[in-house]
């Protein structure tokens, strides 16, 4: 045996220990996650593009909501290789992103952008959208990995003060960062940028185009790196417009390149990127190519607490670490460690907690053995605590959602529902869910599933996520839509679902999917129960809407000839009985009325949404696949089926005013202004602007804004 | 005489077109006083039909279904009732009768402002004059509303049709048309030797023995219905029997179909059940053709026709009702052709010789008195 090992050791010519440990170093994070850029969203130019600006506009929104800044964002995407071939897969594009939030003081600069995991959002508890400290450095070290450029970094802290101009370059070495130019400049936002194109100078002339009045403080993050872009699903765009859905309360800004890349293999992995069409934001609007998602509400998400952990959240060993940086920094009993680190913990929990620990209420925290430790936290989960407290969280709640969808999405009808918070491993989170179904919606393709975390959309890794699962997993045949087994249901249906918590298990760095716990699970398809129901309500009342209306329709058609004959034969006069069964057969089918009121509008019930939940559009009403299914054999039909009306269609009304033009037709407002969100009831507009956007070419001046058609709370009707 | 009888037809329009204004009537106050307009129409259904046992015919039970017009089932139904009485109304006035297809052209148009017809085809439209002779109380002729002549009469009778006599024994090979209203004060029996009635089914074996003069050598009358006999058809064989006297032979197919003309013709129809007074024969007899003919006979295996599915159905159906139900007979003569599992047209004994039914198979029945009844 032994003259066995010997020998293949000697052949081998293995390494020793001793050898070994010469090679054997540490690993900088930023070596690790150059390497392994995938793990943070960086995996091909595309997704490059789109991941670094997620980063920066996160950043910006998370920076505006802490200082209690209205957030007024820019996104600039400029072309740096505008003559390459067309066959060129990707390109070099300088991205900057700027906001209006607080500034970054001057000796923070160099940690937050040249240092990977530096962050301040990491070790508290309270909901945000970064959380990692990797995000904005991460986005620096691909663009110095892929075109050799630093980061330009302005920021302005004070607004009287000058402007930080700062460009670094991550050593990724030493994860520190490397500035190569640092002066204190006028000039914010950069002037440069007002001048780029024709769009950004019209729009600059008239303010709204990086003013300094509402750029006051902020910062301004540019890098330059290797990318592609090219609009549909998971892109820039898509991100944007839905980013604008989940936050109402911004106004951003976007500025794309002047050259779209041409789709090819690359483009083919991201199929489907067209269909996204449907689901634009329309409540943009475009000037000489500068696209703006305008604000849809002027208050700030409700502002957040930050909490301490709950016990029940906690692992045994941070609980040991926590007891030790408290003797390290405080040196107090266990009894004030207890209330003081933990949430929901009451002196008379914290004494039952300290006698369960074996220990009095004067114990010093850092005399706790590990033994008592370990009772303490058994007694954790034993204990009966109040959940966490649920002001870390700022949900968009229904109104916003339903604001958000409404101008996302063309469809006819929409429902949320914001369930109350709920704990997985101690942490707090709350669910939101929304669904858009009918008008413009694509009848027969599977759902679309739009995902959110802390007012992120989440673009990539779907089937991972555990929204989507939860989507599968709800039974939407009860709510009188198509699901094949184990799949999306299928049908003009989209389906928003938004996670807030303090922290939001992402599956990867990359943040692309919430990782599966089953309360997370549980509580998503509540809420898309909730929504389905509120669906499945109004398809049966569509149905019997449209079934009263086949009705009267049958009834109409034959009072004419019986009034005739029964005249004819007693010699009455044949209108007034007309007109007497006419009032009658009105009656007899009333339900089929609740759409034929003033404007075609069912408006009763509550006035506010937020107790509903629900949002009607008629007009976008149309026949889909569904009513087939429902008024298919069992219901009822007359003896003999007049061929004058196609299945679907709508009812024959009794107002001439009636016959709308079908609701595919109807133009929607391009241009709704913000105040397209104030209670108001819009009259129909006289124009009718078309639905998509010319860029060829692009108007100085915005066109004229028609009135908005849509209006949200009292426009729309609500049941 | 002649003017008695317009006096009354007078009267019986009057009558008539009375009820129908009434019907009217109702509808409209329905209407104008905001109650939903219905038609109550006596139901001629297999549940609404009574078996009388003592008079040996069905009657109509005096239950009703409600017509509302607000009512999807019902609504077309509802107006074409009233074109029909708008229609009939209008026929009397002009004195005037017409077809069946007459009425049902007179109400067919596209409703007004759609390409529906208020009427498809005739047979959405008789059912519909059906019901309101029921409705009404009012019979067809009374509605002024006539079906075609069908079935036909040759045999040692002579009768008087609107004034012009008949002799129905110079009726060449088509014999007399059987009207489809045959009343005394359309048709009257001058002069009759014949002692009996043979009934056959069909035309073509009415011609057989007409060809044959079977009714000159049995001193009988010779008629068919084509089938299911018409009203007219029964009617008059009804009047026969009764005012004359004749017994009615039917030579019928052994089959449900055949059973069931035969037991139509005995003690009425369930869709007619309110005129069988004036319709059903409770005595009259079947001949054959009987499921034991195909031995007695000794008839080629060619002439068996299987039995569907629905044929057996059928069978035990008519099996089954309290007419036959107690009949032994009539039990064992359906048992005997679903035993046999097929069936036999009358045409069949035409295996044996052209003339076999008519010299050899009914004279020896006849004479032996084997029949069913
Ligand atoms: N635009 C900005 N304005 C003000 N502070 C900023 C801005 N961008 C970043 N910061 C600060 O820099 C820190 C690091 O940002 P970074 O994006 O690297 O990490 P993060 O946002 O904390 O977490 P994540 O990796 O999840 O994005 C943030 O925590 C925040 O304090
Ligand atoms: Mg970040």
């Amino acid at each position: 045996m032994d003259a066995v090992s010997e020998t293949t050791a000697k052949r081998r010519k293995g390494a020793t220990a001793e050898e070994l440990a010469t090679r054997q170093r540490d690993i900088s994070v930023s070596e690790f996650f150059a390497k392994n850029r995938h793990l943070l969203g960086f995996d091909n130019p595309r997704k490059a593009l789109l991941t670094a600006v997620k980063e920066a506009v996160d950043n910006s929104l998370d920076a505006c909501e802490e200082a209690s800044i209205v957030p007024e964002i820019a996104v600039i995407i400029e072309d740096l290789q505008p003559e390459r071939p067309a066959s060129a897969k990707s390109s070099r594009y300088r991205l900057t992103v700027i906001d209006n939030g607080p500034g970054i003081v001057r000796k923070q600069v160099e940690n937050i952008f040249g240092r990977l995991l530096y962050g301040s959002k990491f070790h508290r508890l309270k909901m945000s959208r970064g959380q990692q400290g990797i995000g904005i450095s991460a986005a620096g070290m691909y663009g110095l990995i892929t075109t050799g450029r630093p980061m330009v970094i302005h920021t302005k802290p004070k607004a009287g003060g000058p402007a930080h101009h700062i460009e670094l370059a991550m050593n990724t070495k030493t994860n520190r960062a490397e500035v190569t130019t640092d002066d204190e400049v006028k000039d914010f936002p950069p002037a440069r940028l007002a001048g780029l194109s024709s769009g950004t100078k019209a729009l600059s002339a008239e303010g709204g185009f990086l003013s300094t009045e509402a750029f006051r403080t902020g910062t301004s993050v540019s890098i330059e790196l290797e990318g592609r872009y090219q609009r549909g699903r998971g892109s820039v765009d898509e991100f944007l417009e839905l980013t604008a859905i989940a936050n109402p309360h911004a106004r951003i800004t976007f500025v794309p390149p002047s050259r779209e890349s041409s789709e090819d293999d690359e483009g083919s992995i991201l199929a489907g990127a067209e269909a996204s069409a449907a689901t634009r934001a329309t409540a943009t609007t475009e000037t000489g190519g500068v696209v703006i998602y305008p604000r849809g509400v002027h208050e700030l998400p409700p502002e957040t607490r930050e909490i301490q952990p709950h016990p029940k959240g906690i692992e045994l060993g941070i609980l040991l670490q926590m007891l030790k940086d408290y003797e390290a920094t405080e040196k107090g009993s266990l009894f004030k460690f207890l209330q003081e680190r933990f949430c929901r913990v009451s002196s008379a929990t914290a004494a039952q907690m300290c006698k369960a620990a074996g220990a009095t209420s004067r114990t010093r925290a850092g005399d706790i053995e590990a033994p008592q430790a370990e009772k303490l936290f058994q007694f954790f989960q034993e204990v009966r605590l109040p959940p966490p407290p649920t002001d870390c969280l700022a949900p968009i709640g229904v109104r916003q959602l339903l604001a958000g969808l409404l101008k996302g999405v063309r469809a006819e009808f929409y429902a949320a529902s914001s369930r109350s918070a709920e704990v997985y491993r101690g942490r707090p989170f709350q669910i939101e869910a929304a669904i858009a179904f009918g008008g413009d919606l694509p009848a027969d393709d599977p759902a679309r599933v739009i995902r959110f975390a802390n007012r992120v959309p989440l673009l990539f890794q779907q089937s991972a996520c555990s929204s989507f699962k939860a989507v599968l997993e709800t039974g939407w045949k009860n709510y009188n839509l198509q699901q094949p087994r184990g799949s999306l249901p299928a049908g003009p249906i989209v389906i928003m679902l938004h996670m807030a918590s303090v922290w939001v298990p992402f599956t990867s760095e990359s943040k692309e999917a919430i990782a599966d716990y089953d309360e997370i699970r549980k509580e998503m398809k509540l809420a898309l129960m909730e929504c389905g129901r509120k669906l499945g309500t109004y398809l049966n009342k569509r149905a019997k809407m449209r079934r009263e209306g086949e009705r009267r329709d049958v009834f109409e058609r034959y009072i004419g000839e019986i009034a005739k004959a029964v005249s004819a034969i007693t010699g009455e006069d044949a209108k007034r009985l007309y007109d007497a069964l006419h009032a009658q057969a009105k009656r007899k089918t009333a339900v089929a009325d609740q759409q034929l009121d003033e404007d075609g509008r069912v408006v009763r019930g509550q006035e506010d949404p937020d107790d509903d939940g629900v949002i009607i559009v008629p007009e976008a009403m149309t026949g889909g696949p569904v009513d087939e299914a429902m008024s298919g054999p069992q219901s009822e039909a007359p003896g003999r089926r007049p061929a004058t009306r196609a299945p679907g269609e709508r009812p024959a009304r009794a107002k001439p005013a009636a016959s709308s033009p079908p609701a595919k037709a109807l133009p929607r407002a391009k241009h709704a202004s913000p105040k397209a969100a104030s209670p108001k009831r819009a009259s129909k507009p006289a124009s009718k602007p078309s639905g998509k956007p010319a860029p060829a070419a692009p108007p100085k001046v915005p066109p004229p804004r028609p009135a908005p058609r849509r209006t949200f709370p009292d426009g729309p009707t609500l049941f | 005489m002649a003017k008695k009888t317009t006096h009354s037809i007078a009267e019986r329009d009057a009558r008539t077109q009375h009820k129908i204004v009434e019907l009217a009537k109702d509808i409209s106050k329905m209407t104008l006083s905001g109650r939903e307009p219905q038609l109550s129409i006596p139901t001629r259904t297999k549940s609404n039909t009574l078996w009388n046992r003592k008079k040996g015919i069905l009657e109509m039970g005096d239950g009703t279904a409600d017509r509302p017009l607000f009512d999807l089932k019902t609504a077309k139904q509802f107006m074409q009732t009233m074109l029909h009485a708008s229609t009939i109304k209008d026929l009397i006035e002009a004195r005037k009768t017409s077809s069946l297809r007459g009425v049902f052209y007179k109400a067919k148009h596209t409703v007004a402002g759609t390409k529906e017809n208020t009427f498809d085809t005739q047979d959405e439209s008789d059912p519909i004059l059906e019901d309101l002779e029921v409705a009404l109380g009012a019979l067809r002729e009374e509605l002024h509303v006539f079906a075609e002549n069908r079935g036909s009469m040759v045999g040692n009778i002579t009768i008087v049709d609107k004034g012009d006599e008949i002799d129905c024994r110079r009726m060449g090979s088509g014999g007399y048309a059987l009207p489809s209203i045959v009343e005394p004060d359309v048709i009257q029996f001058k002069k009759c030797e014949a002692k009996f009635i043979l009934h056959v089914e069909k035309g073509t074996v009415w011609n057989r023995f007409n060809e044959d003069r079977f009714w000159e050598k049995h001193n009988c009358i010779l008629t068919h219905g084509a089938g299911q006999p018409p009203r007219g058809c029964r009617r008059l064989l009804q009047r026969l029997n009764q005012e004359l006297g004749l017994p009615i032979i039917c030579v019928l197919d052994s089959d449900p179909w055949g059973h069931y003309i035969y037991s139509v013709i005995k003690q009425g129809s369930i869709s007619l059940a309110f005129e069988s007074t004036r319709l059903a024969i409770p005595e009259a007899k079947f001949l054959g053709i009987r499921a034991k003919d195909f031995r007695q006979c000794g008839l080629d295996d060619a002439v068996k026709i299987d039995l569907t599915e629905n044929d057996i159905k059928r069978a035990r159906e008519i099996a089954a009702y309290p007419w036959f139900e107690g009949h032994k007979g009539w039990q064992k003569e359906i048992q005997a052709m679903l035993t046999n599992g097929f069936k036999m047209e009358v045409e069949s004994l035409i295996t044996k010789d052209i003339s076999y039914v008519t010299e050899v198979y009914v004279p020896e029945r006849l004479k032996a008195k084997d029949w069913l009844d």
